[in-house]
């Protein structure tokens, strides 16, 4: 990882012999900065990872949409682009009666899709794949867009540590939409506010610890705690047996060590 | 983008739990944070934010010919305008029928409960009377602009100063203020809304859950008497559900004004 240094648009990032990359142009010598963001130099390359602005839908991008409108030969989605995406007939792997679009998905219902192609007319969409289609559980959110990489981590780390916590099922759209799904409404909650912090805090190295004590302290309190605690912070007794009663249910989904050993004392007592 | 239906199916399951995504209860408001005298140049102003919602709301006052059913009245006009910059669904041009009916609930809350004495705003029977211009301006939409509106229209209209008037030359004397105030009644009347998603009631909902109510009320009350009320929506309220409705806009009313009480 090169120097960091934010930069706005027209500031002249670096002189001489450099390459422009993302986000960047070369005019004569200078290599000048086209959007807001972070300017990063590994070697000769120069791009720029964007703080802000809005999605650019890509060939390949696996994004989140919602139907918004049934046409005679497929589905207009609001992607959340500039660009309007158009999923095709023919780009559902099953048989679809033609008078009756609303029986694989109708207005309001939200897909995961992949992008297959950005012309001038808009963006053509496709479900034909594995792990692609109609979403049928759970709660969506938005993120930006820019933010996507961090939420997602180094290899996938981030969205790991997430999903081990919370027990949740997360799809994160290129669009900067995200899919939780849980089996406790509470749980998709936690990783919400989970995917919050991240983004929030997405400019600090180390996130990644950050976040797990963001969990720790977070987690076993969560669904009880934000009400309880404000009510019964004289009466201890009652939190004791509150928070026996919780270790005992976090101890079946093997939660901290903590918890337990709380667990094992007051079983001795 | 709208709620998806998933996420509506969610917030559905939830609230009958009576839970709700940002963990409040169904009664209760999001933080109430009030800026006053946001403009220089207006009688009065104020910027009101709910949450993420922010709304502005100004007074201006000047010197009108009266309606010929009312010669010895003053005016008051309201309007509410959806700025293109607080949400991306909203549009440039005419104002939509959101807007007009934010305005026409304000407007209706406050002439009715008599909060404003008009008898007093006039200067010469049949020919000069002043006129109260309230203007809303949406920042940020985050949900229930409607009542962020109506919190800041009572105390903009509370703290506004009246201009000067040089009675010789019949002439308004814009940018100079007296330390006169408008000439209003003690009963401040404060428009609440209830919104009704499945069976439950909820107050204050975020954009998420404004989206998929099944109906609203809107009731403009002083101190336990009811002056204006509108239902919005298509969906039908029972007997039972109408006076759990008042019940709770009651109790929300005092939250509310013990919150504001400061700024009247």
């Amino acid at each position: 990882m090169g120097k960091r240094k934010v930069v706005v648009p027209g500031e002249v990032i670096a002189e001489g012999d450099k390459l422009p990359g993302e986000g960047t142009k070369k005019k004569g010598k200078q290599i000048i900065a086209m959007r807001y963001g972070l300017a990063d130099e590994s070697a000769k390359l120069i791009k720029i990872i964007p703080l802000s602005g809005v999605y650019h839908p890509r060939r390949g991008n696996m994004v989140i949409g919602k139907v918004d409108e049934l046409t005679f030969n497929g589905w207009r989605v609001d992607i959340d682009a500039a660009e309007s995406a158009f999923l095709s007939l023919t780009e559902v792997p099953r048989f679809v009666n033609k008078n009756n679009l609303e029986e694989v998905m109708d207005i309001g219902d939200v897909a995961v899709f992949k992008i297959q192609g950005v012309n001038k007319r808009g963006v053509d969409l496709t479900i034909k794949s594995r792990s692609l289609g109609k979403i049928d559980e759970g709660i969506i959110i938005k993120i930006n867009s820019n933010k996507v990489p961090r939420v997602i981590g180094k290899e996938g780390s981030m969205i790991k540590l997430i999903k081990e916590n919370t027990g949740c099922n997360i799809t994160v759209g290129q669009n900067g939409l995200v899919w939780i799904k849980g089996d406790k409404i509470d749980n998709e909650l936690l990783a919400k506010k989970a995917i919050i912090f991240v983004t929030k805090k997405s400019f600090i190295s180390g996130l990644t610890e950050e976040v797990e004590k963001w969990f720790e302290e977070n987690k076993p309190s969560q669904t009880k705690a934000s009400k309880t605690e404000t009510k019964t912070k004289s009466s201890e007794k009652a939190k004791k047996s509150e928070k026996s009663e919780e270790s005992k249910e976090s101890e079946k989904k093997n939660e901290e060590d903590n918890d337990k050993k709380e667990n094992k004392k007051e079983k001795k007592k | 983008m709208e709620t998806p239906t998933i996420t509506a199916n969610r917030i559905r399951q939830y609230l009958l739990e009576d839970k709700r995504f940002d963990g409040r209860d169904p009664d209760e408001f999001r933080d109430l944070e009030i800026e006053m005298d946001i403009s220089k140049k207006a009688e009065g102003s104020v910027k009101v934010k709910l949450g993420k919602t922010e709304v502005i709301v100004g007074v201006k006052m000047g010197v009108m010919e009266p309606y010929p059913d009312s010669p010895d009245k003053g005016n008051l006009i309201t309007t509410a305008e959806l700025l293109p910059l607080s949400s991306p669904r909203v549009e440039r041009g005419r104002p939509g029928i959101e807007s007009i009916e934010i305005g026409r609930v304000i407007d209706r809350c406050i002439r009715e409960s008599g909060f404003i004495d008009f008898e007093k705003l006039c200067i010469k029977e049949g020919e000069k009377v002043w006129t109260i211009f309230i203007d809303i301006y949406s920042i940020n939409d985050d949900g229930n602009i409607l009542d962020a509106a109506a919190i800041g229209t009572v105390i903009a209209l509370k703290n506004a100063k009246m201009p000067k008037y040089d009675e010789k030359e019949e002439k308004l004397l814009h940018d100079e203020h007296t330390d006169k105030s408008i000439p209003l009644t003690k009963e401040i009347p404060l428009s609440l809304t209830i919104y009704k998603i499945g069976d439950k009631f909820i107050v204050d909902p975020t954009r998420e859950e404004e989206d998929i109510i099944e109906a609203r009320v809107t009731i403009g009350s002083y101190e336990g008497s009811i002056s204006s009320i509108q239902k919005g929506e298509e969906s039908s309220l029972t007997i039972d559900q109408m006076s759990e409705v008042l019940d709770m806009n009651e109790k929300v009313w005092n939250n509310i004004f013990k919150q504001i009480k400061k700024h009247l």
